[in-house]
């Protein structure tokens, strides 16, 4: 399938590495250095397109004193606290760094000037005197899930994650519908005006959204549409990159399946419904995955057309979350974790057919 | 049995239930379609591209004309026919400049920074990218163990939000950011990235390449496997050494997608907004303001809304991107014939 000389690098998976580590110094029949390059190089490239992702959902897990420790932890640290019998609520805990308790955990109970009462968690009739120089506070590992619980029940953020779920979902299911209908039309109707028809949609290709965005905000307004879901999902519905998919694919359906049906006495409808859109489900799938990453990604156009908080989408609410809670990294930090949950999720389940998807038909 | 198994039983019913929800639907539209096939005929055809058609005149077709009409007309008016003819007076005002290589003595300066911002970016950015992509897709063709779990690696980012991808950079690169915290234990002094102007781009540059290359690497990669593997295993024959197998046989079968890849990146990047506006804002001071950006603040985040201006700014960009699709188109029937 590959380069051939390379092929014989990696003969069998069950082949031990140290065996490819010895062929590696073996001319041009084993593995040569460009091998161990190419191995060196993905991984460090995995390690760069993973480990900023990860960092966002490790930091998302921590507090805000956590985050605005410097330099940061890997992992999310709270202070510890410990309960003393007898005495009402949870005290801080520390570490005696000098003096007699050196290397004791002790709690503190009161504190004046500098000097701190602590107590032993173990032995809580003696209080110790230590000076607060001399004390370091115990860091215990927790996540500080209640980022996410405040997320979902201080902002609207499920109003907002429904509204994208809507959008998408409705913009999907719309932009399906209607590219395969064309595409029908032209793949397996011969009717005057068809290549314009093709040509022309295929021209819109030459139009990216970015350069009409006036007069496409004047016709949003015109119908209505601004300040409502409708205005995001009506403008990207028709796309040319679906009708091409999906017109080159029912072409590959072979006519006699469609005159079969209609000795039946099928409707054109029915053909189209009943027979068409079955067969043409592994095309459709790639259009629903372009489109699902569309939508729920879509950013400019949205901003122009929702202006009000309550229509906003996932990707407008962090957009103007980041400005406004500049002071609250945790919060925003757990929004977005949230928001691209989903897409990873779905890239996880379907990862294979998302690339090969892409691959084949060279779009995005 | 498979179908006792809870997980299996849900999906099932899931199944069916959207299977009958699509019949239903469809159902419904059985009666008005077979109406319209008695009396259309030969027309039905328009009826099934009817929809695309009306969607793409509506927000493609019928907003080109306006957007020339809106290039060439004033005031702050949003609707076409309130809006005075002023010929080439918005051209003009984004054009004059006393010296074009100084955006700063021209009359509109924040369109000539986006201007010379944008094509530094453009140069920069597609260069770095199409590099290493096909540095990425080489390396990936060579067989290697976890092939697949590589590739899907460097394609996750794509699909993330720009959104997402502008603020995971933002949390990394901020003053009390883990960069920063890394230099720091390293014995540094602390830097703040994204507030010097050159910094501050260049992570535009950076970023914008790190969440698009795992697309570019894909076509490249399709590309390199759909090269017959005889042609190498002859070339082996004659013990080619490996750059000139690269140079003779990779380079030159894969030119039809590498072409691809430059002109599609270079339609991308000449747009680049979502991302950085997020970033950056744009800044420090115009640092880092691209074309669209300047679109859409003079149409739509300015007090007053200069929706002519707007306008001709995109018609300016439309001519641009117009020359390089045409480019594309041409590339790809090349490739195809």
């Amino acid at each position: 399938m590959a380069d051939a000389t390379e092929a014989s690098a990696v003969p069998a998976r069950g082949m031990s590495r140290a065996a490819i580590f010895v062929a590696a110094t073996r001319g041009r029949h084993g593995a040569d250095w460009t091998d161990w390059a190419s191995y060196v190089y993905l991984v460090f490239g995995t390690l760069l397109m993973f480990v900023p992702v990860a960092w966002l959902a490790l930091s998302s897990l921590k507090t805000q004193a956590g985050l605005d420790q410097m330099p940061p932890t890997v992992l999310p640290y709270e202070p510890a606290r410990a309960a003393l019998p007898g005495r009402p609520g949870e005290f801080p805990l520390f570490r005696v760094t000098k003096g007699d308790h050196a290397g004791q955990e002790l709690a503190e109970v009161r504190r004046i000037g500098l000097q701190a009462q602590m107590v032993d968690p173990a032995a809580p009739a003696a209080v110790i005197r230590v000076p607060v120089s001399d004390r370091e506070p115990v860091m215990r590992l927790h996540a500080a899930w209640d980022n996410y619980s405040a997320v979902v029940s201080r902002f609207d953020f499920l109003l907002y994650f429904w509204n994208s779920l809507f959008i998408t979902v409705v913009a999907t299911v719309i932009t399906l519908l209607f590219n395969a209908m064309a595409a029908f039309a032209l793949s397996k109707y011969n009717f005057r005006g068809r290549g314009t028809v093709f040509a022309l949609i295929l021209a819109t290709l030459m139009v990216p959204p970015t350069i009409i965005l006036v007069p496409n905000y004047l016709i949003a307004s015109q119908l209505g549409l601004v300040n409502s879901l409708w205005g995001v999902i009506w403008p990207g519905v028709a796309t040319p990159t679906g009708v091409f998919l999906l017109r080159q694919y029912m072409l590959t359906i072979p006519d006699e399946l469609l005159d079969a049906a209609r000795m039946d006495n099928a409707s054109e409808w029915r053909l189209f419904w009943r027979i068409m859109l079955p067969l043409s489900a592994p095309a459709l799938a790639v259009l629903a995955i372009f489109s699902v990453m569309w939508r729920w990604n879509e950013f400019l156009w949205p901003l122009v057309v929702l202006s009000r908080s309550e229509n906003f989408t996932l990707q407008l609410a962090l957009n103007s979350f980041q400005g406004e809670l500049t002071t609250s990294w945790n919060l925003l930090l757990a929004m977005t974790v949230l928001t691209l949950l989903p897409i990873t999720l779905i890239f996880l389940v379907l990862q294979r057919h998302i690339t090969q998807g892409i691959a084949s038909a060279g779009v995005k | 049995m498979a179908e006792a198994r809870p997980l299996n039983l849900v999906r099932m019913m899931a199944g069916r239930g959207l299977a009958a929800a699509y019949a239903g639907t469809m159902n419904i539209l059985e009666l008005p379609m077979r109406v319209a096939q008695r009396s259309l005929g030969p027309g039905l055809a328009w009826l099934f591209v009817g929809p695309n058609l009306i969607v793409f005149s509506l927000f493609t077709f019928l907003p080109i004309v306006l957007n020339i009409w809106y290039a060439f007309s004033g005031s702050t008016n949003l609707l076409p026919s309130q809006r005075p003819w002023v010929g080439l007076d918005n051209m003009r005002a984004l054009l004059s400049c006393q010296n074009h290589f100084d955006p700063s003595s021209c009359q509109r300066d924040l369109f000539w920074h986006g201007v010379y911002n944008t094509l530094e970016f453009v140069v920069l950015q597609v260069t770095l990218m199409v590099a290493l992509s096909l540095i990425t897709a080489l390396a990936l063709n060579k067989k290697v163990i976890g092939q697949g779990f590589f590739r899907a690696a460097f394609f996750y980012p794509v699909l993330l939000s720009p959104v997402v991808v502008a603020l995971i950079w933002k949390w990394i690169l901020q003053r009390n950011g883990v960069l920063n915290g890394v230099i720091l234990s390293a014995g540094g002094t602390p830097f703040d990235w994204l507030l010097d102007a050159r910094s501050a781009f260049s992570w535009t540059v950076f970023v914008s390449i790190w969440a698009h290359m795992g697309f570019y690497t894909l076509i490249l990669l399709a590309g390199l496997q759909a090269i017959p593997r005889d042609v190498y295993e002859a070339a082996e024959m004659d013990a080619a050494p490996p750059w000139t197998r690269f140079r003779r046989i990779t380079l030159p079968l894969l030119m039809p997608s590498f072409l691809v890849v430059v002109v599609l990146a270079l339609i991308r990047a000449v747009q680049i907004f979502d991302e950085v506006f997020v970033l950056t804002g744009g800044g420090p001071g115009t640092a880092t303001t691209y074309l669209v950006q300047f679109i859409y603040e003079t149409g739509f985040a300015q007090q007053i809304r200069e929706y002519g201006m707007a306008s001709a700014a995109s018609l300016l960009l439309a001519a641009v991107l117009m020359l390089l699709t045409l480019a594309q188109l041409r590339l790809v029937r090349r490739g195809n014939g």
